[in-house]
């Protein structure tokens, strides 16, 4: 008889392999615009402590067209971060049951990009009205 | 039977930071990154001083403002750290050590920055 | 028989560790009618073209669990997979992702084995009850709770598709999380912080990355993902509230 010899298949490239896996990946690199995002915001709240003079500087730096560009692709990348955490909420939400119906997956995810637009919209509102 | 992982820690702040951006990331990126800088709806000068500074005084404004800069860096930190063992760069102490580091020096700064603007 | 015999090519990933460095492609011509599965085409060819060709099977109908495998790189059951699909097109075979190969299709399943043995894949009564006591009753919206995790048959295509336990094999992974969430959540069942110590590792469920594929693939409609996701928040939950409530029996640091 033969020795047994079990053979572990290597995995390099997987999430090429696969569009399911192509698109978590995507997903999961919205992570990097996020972490941008938040420390260009952080790079403001350092500017602000300084005093006047350096928040213009940071002013000016987002006036400048690199930063808009930057901004595009951040509004792109936290866009579809916002759709992918409300999709995969279904799977990673504890059943959520209503007056003794649990709710659909459909439901779950349309419930939470609903709440991502209101919230969005009190945001910019708000912003609006404290900024003028 | 194995040993708890303090995993749950970073699991909530993660969780907490991909709701917090899920729900108003876009519209944050549109007012401070696109419609003030360009004074697309808004004033060109909107962000001026002042307005910023009044903004981080108000006890409201600091916890909103320290909320993005943490949550959204927790919530980063900790996705980019799993990604790096997807990749195969299994989670090392370096990659530790960055990814976690960041988020929590942020969360620092941001808390220091905004105490020393006062009330 | 269909009125022309029409003939798909089955590419088969070999493995025959006596005389293969590594696994090796074969192709094999099969001619197939509309209602052939991908495992009738595949003991179409052990019992016409090669006989030392070596694959699980059993039931034929979905429910054992035995015919597992890649097809065209998706955790399918050969069973429940038809050729007429894929043809005209090549279709290729390949064992189960993620687990060592046997040989050929057939895959090393011990470690799914034992982990399912850890979790205590039974009912441990919360009291027991005598004959006479009669049977544990329990109500509809209580076997509501666990009943979609109950119909999983061990088939391990959520393995295949998670990549997390491709990447570490200390990971529970998907279907043993979705059974020992099918047993902490029946009613009857008083076993709960015993498995809990299964989870709260870091292989237990704070290894997935909710990549939500297991649920896909699933031949039964269980949703392994979900039952990972919500023992995260159990585990978090018990967690934090280990410091203020009384030591329950099976607690542990």
């Amino acid at each position: 008889m033969t020795a047994r010899r079990p053979y572990k298949r290597p995995m390099p490239g997987w999430w090429r392999k696969n569009p399911y896996f192509v698109e978590y990946v995507v997903h999961e690199a919205t992570a990097c615009f996020v972490a941008a995002y938040a420390l260009v915001f952080l790079a403001g709240l350092l500017c602000l402590v300084q005093g006047e003079e350096a928040w213009a500087a940071w002013l000016a730096v987002l006036r400048s067209p690199w930063s808009i560009v930057a901004h595009l692709v951040m509004l792109v990348a936290m866009g579809y971060h916002s759709y992918t955490w409300f999709k995969i909420m279904p799977k990673t939400l504890p059943p959520v049951v209503v007056r003794g119906q649990r709710l659909s997956p459909g439901a779950i995810t349309g419930g939470g990009l609903f709440a991502a637009l209101a919230a969005s919209l009190l945001v910019l509102g708000l912003a609006w009205g404290v900024l003028q | 039977m194995s040993k708890r992982s303090n995993e749950p820690i970073f699991w909530l702040l993660f969780g907490a930071g991909g709701m917090f951006s899920a729900l108003i990331g876009p519209a944050l990126v549109i007012v401070t990154g696109l419609a003030v800088p360009l004074g697309v709806v808004f004033a060109p000068d909107a962000l001026r001083y002042e307005h910023a500074h009044a903004l981080a005084q108000h006890w409201l404004g600091k916890g909103f403002l320290f909320l993005v800069v943490s949550l959204f860096l927790w919530h980063a930190g900790h996705r980019i750290f799993h990604s790096l063992h997807d990749f195969g760069i299994h989670a090392g102490g370096v990659a530790r050590a960055v990814c976690y580091g960041v988020p929590a020096a942020a969360t620092v700064l941001a808390a220091a920055a905004l105490l020393s603007i006062g009330f | 028989m269909s009125e022309q015999e029409k003939i798909i090519e089955i590419e088969v990933l070999r493995y025959r560790p006596e005389q293969d460095e590594k696994p090796v492609p074969q192709v094999f011509k099969v001619p197939f009618t509309d209602d052939m599965s991908v495992l009738q085409g595949i003991q179409y060819i052990k019992d016409w073209l090669d006989g030392t060709l070596s694959y699980r099977w059993s039931c034929r109908m979905a429910i054992c669990g035995s015919c597992g495998m890649m097809v065209d790189g998706v955790p399918k059951l050969a069973c429940k997979t038809f050729l007429r699909d894929y043809y005209p097109n090549r279709v290729r075979i390949e064992a189960l992702a993620h687990f060592p190969i046997e040989r050929d299709l057939v895959i090393v399943a011990d470690d799914f084995i034992e982990k399912l043995q850890r979790i205590k894949p039974w009912i441990i009564p919360k009291e027991a009850r005598t004959l006479e006591q009669g049977e544990y009753i329990q109500t509809p919206a209580e076997l509501d709770v666990y009943e979609q995790f109950s119909s999983c048959i061990n088939c391990m295509l959520c393995y295949a598709a998670c990549p997390q336990y491709g990447l570490n094999d200390k990971f529970l992974g998907p279907g043993i999380i979705a059974l020992l969430h099918r047993y902490n959540a029946d009613s009857r069942d008083g076993a709960e912080a015993e498995r809990m110590q299964e989870i709260h590792g870091h292989e237990g469920v704070f290894n997935c990355t909710a990549v939500g594929y297991c649920s896909e693939v699933c031949p039964k409609g269980v949703d392994p993902a979900n039952a990972v996701n919500v023992n995260k928040t159990k585990v978090a939950q018990d967690y934090f509230l280990r410091f203020i409530r009384p030591k329950a029996k099976g607690d542990c640091e």
